[in-house]
């Protein structure tokens, strides 16, 4: 616990010695800001509630933080720096637990930097904050399993960019696995059953009936669940390929 | 012949009555007889296993096998007087495959406190590979690494805890400071408080930081963040020590400062570094084991490798005068000279090289003759044997001499 606590100090320090936090922050909050009020109507719906703030969310995170993960165990091995991780009395979950919680407290800190929207709201109007609040929880959730499997995939490369771009398509595939889009490619030939399966790991039906109100133990699970899979995979693949 | 004796040096001990003390000087002096027998017994064995390693594979691991016997013996004194200290660092048939190569083929040795171990090989000998392994970075195919008793596969956090690893290439995380990147690692070493800044403090002192520490490492030149690669290695103070190319790309007065460091840490800790600098053995090593395509091809001291080179105690002689230019002849006929070359002359002054017979040393009788003839003595020099032509013959598997003696 001690090591993960220290690991997980330096890999959040790190963000904040290089541009990465304030451009990651700066332009999180200007374009969830510029799809709220301009892709999802914010004044022209007469609404007091944060719907197109936080309907947007999957869309952007699907490249900013498959952006913020790229680094996590990519740079390490291009630097070489894993070698001197891993050789330090350190475990592999340790170390994989500390980077990940790192990467989802800074996503968490970008996320508290839109709360100017949320003080607008209650400004104008008199919005159900209880859904609010339970929007950021989904929204959190959400982020942490992006940044789970952005984990998983920078391990498995030295560059950024393929770890980058093979992120953000896993990540497409999980919101999109609801959609005719992907489901069309199954049930042609899939079991219904499967077809079912695949459609609920949707991280869009997930997040809206979070995005409710309504936090359900099994919206709750699904995240919780494939972040424990995704980092769990992440630490068997550091493991069998630390070296390579 | 080893267990035998290691068999009656243990029954004298069990025979010694216990709680007389008029028997303890008694006992004392077969003490002390014993322990110079188990001297000129471990020189034995050594020799032993020169020879040995010219044998078969067979052979050639049982005399690996008995050389880590040979080495716990002489770091624990005599064997049955106290088993428990067992030797730091032992590797035991180490093997490791990326592919189709096989990269570390079956390495075994066993390295004992207060030597310093120099690890040679030409690039892609397998020097690196085994160094991942002994450290837990690279898990081997077969064989193990044992640190301190722990098995690093049974046991990884623990046996990390005792080692300092300076990886090839010295890796760190640029952007950070020395400062919070020694902060991170002392944290992480189990260091806190006051015990952590003290720690620091004296680290910084000892590789000389204290004018970068808080410059990001990715501003400073390569021979500071060698430093702050080594200040993270010896760090903890650890038991052992493992640097992978301490040296490369270093220019000469930082060179001699790491090895000043590393020499002056030698007495209390296992260190094994690897080079391809092969006056760095000389500079610190008490002991080369030289790697070549994976496997362990030599395994001696410094001195004995040297030995091994066609101009070990060979005789640089440079005389000017009457016949001067004719002296090979007269030297090649003294008892004790194996053969003469003459190295030209220039200016009146001729040279030559006179290699000795095996065992025998010239410095005296050159000079007698050189004397008797009325030549005047330029130069006369016993060369020491030059390691590269060593390391070149092994490494090669041509045969380094005729003579020579292994």
């Amino acid at each position: 616990m001690a090591n993960i606590w220290v690991i997980f100090k330096r890999e959040l320090a790190s963000y904040f010695m290089t541009p990465i936090a304030y451009v990651f922050i700066v332009i999180f909050v200007f374009l969830s800001g510029i799809f709220a009020f301009y892709m999802g109507n914010f004044f022209a719906r007469g609404q007091a509630d944060l719907e197109p703030f936080f309907g947007f969310h999957p869309w952007l995170y699907l490249f900013l933080i498959p952006a913020l993960a790229m680094r996590l165990w990519a740079e390490e091995r291009k630097t070489g720096t894993i070698e001197l991780l891993l050789t330090l009395p350190i475990s592999i979950p340790q170390a994989v637990v500390a980077k990940y919680l790192a990467a989802w407290v800074f996503s968490g800190i970008a996320l508290a930097f839109t709360f100017p929207i949320w003080w607008t709201v209650n400004f104008l109007g008199d919005p159900d904050n209880g859904v609010i609040v339970a929007s950021y929880v989904g929204s959190m959730l959400m982020a942490g399993a992006f940044l789970a499997i952005g984990a998983c995939v920078s391990s498995l490369t030295k560059n950024q960019v393929i770890a980058f771009v093979i992120t953000a398509v896993v990540c497409l595939i999980f919101v999109l696995s609801g959609y005719p889009l992907v489901l069309d490619f199954f049930s042609g030939w899939a079991p219904q059953f499967l077809v079912e399966t695949i459609s609920s790991f949707s991280f869009l039906s997930h997040f809206n009936a979070i995005a409710k109100g309504v936090i359900d133990l099994r919206d709750f699970v699904y995240f919780v669940s494939l972040i424990a899979f995704w980092l769990f995979a992440n630490a068997v693949l550091i493991e069998l390929k630390k070296a390579d | 012949m080893g267990p035998v004796a290691a068999a009656t040096a243990r029954d004298t001990f069990d025979d010694r009555p216990e709680g007389q003390a008029g028997r303890y000087s008694e006992w004392l002096r077969a003490r002390r007889d014993l322990k110079k027998r188990y001297q000129s017994l471990y020189c034995a064995l050594r020799e032993r296993c020169d020879i040995a390693e010219h044998g078969g594979a067979k052979r050639r691991r049982r005399s690996t096998d008995l050389r880590c016997w040979i080495t716990r013996c002489a770091c624990t004194g005599i064997p049955g007087e106290n088993e428990n200290v067992e030797p730091k660092v032992e590797i035991r048939h180490l093997s490791k495959r990326f592919g189709q190569i096989t990269a570390v083929d079956d390495v075994s040795f066993c390295v004992g406190r207060g030597e310093v171990l120099g690890f040679l090989g030409p690039n892609g000998a397998g020097k690196s590979t085994t160094m991942k392994m002994i450290t837990g970075f690279l898990a081997p195919d077969s064989g193990s690494v044992i640190v301190g008793g722990d098995d690093i596969a049974l046991a990884p956090v623990a046996v990390k805890a005792r080692i300092g690893y300076l990886p090839e290439g010295a890796p760190l995380y640029a952007d950070m400071t020395p400062l919070a990147f020694l902060n991170f690692v002392a944290e992480i070493r189990g260091f806190r408080g006051e015990a952590k800044r003290a720690r620091i403090e004296q680290t910084v002192q000892r590789v000389n930081l204290e004018e970068v520490l808080n410059q990001p490492i990715a501003t400073l030149s390569k021979g500071f963040k060698r430093r702050v690669g080594l200040a993270q290695a010896i760090f903890h103070d650890p038991e052992v020590l493992i640097l992978d190319e301490p040296t490369d790309g270093l220019d000469p007065n930082q060179k001699h400062e790491v090895r000043a460091l590393i020499r002056s840490m030698a007495q209390a800790k296992v260190i094994i570094l690897s080079t391809h600098i092969l006056e760095e053995v000389e500079a610190v090593c008490t002991r080369a084991i030289i790697i070549a395509r994976g496997k362990v091809v030599c395994d001696s001291t410094p001195a004995e490798l040297e030995a091994r080179s066609r101009l070990h105690n060979a005789i640089t002689l440079a005389v000017k005068g009457d016949g001067a230019h004719e002296a090979a002849q007269s030297l090649r006929d003294l008892s004790g000279v194996e053969a003469v070359e003459a190295l030209g002359h220039i200016d009146g002054i001729a040279r030559y090289q006179i290699y000795p017979k095996a065992g025998e040393l010239l410095a005296a009788t050159v000079s007698q003759v050189a004397r008797e003839r009325g030549w005047e003595i330029v130069q006369l020099t016993v060369e020491r044997g030059r390691l590269d032509e060593v390391f070149r013959a092994v490494t090669t598997g041509e045969s380094a001499s005729s003579e020579g003696g292994m």
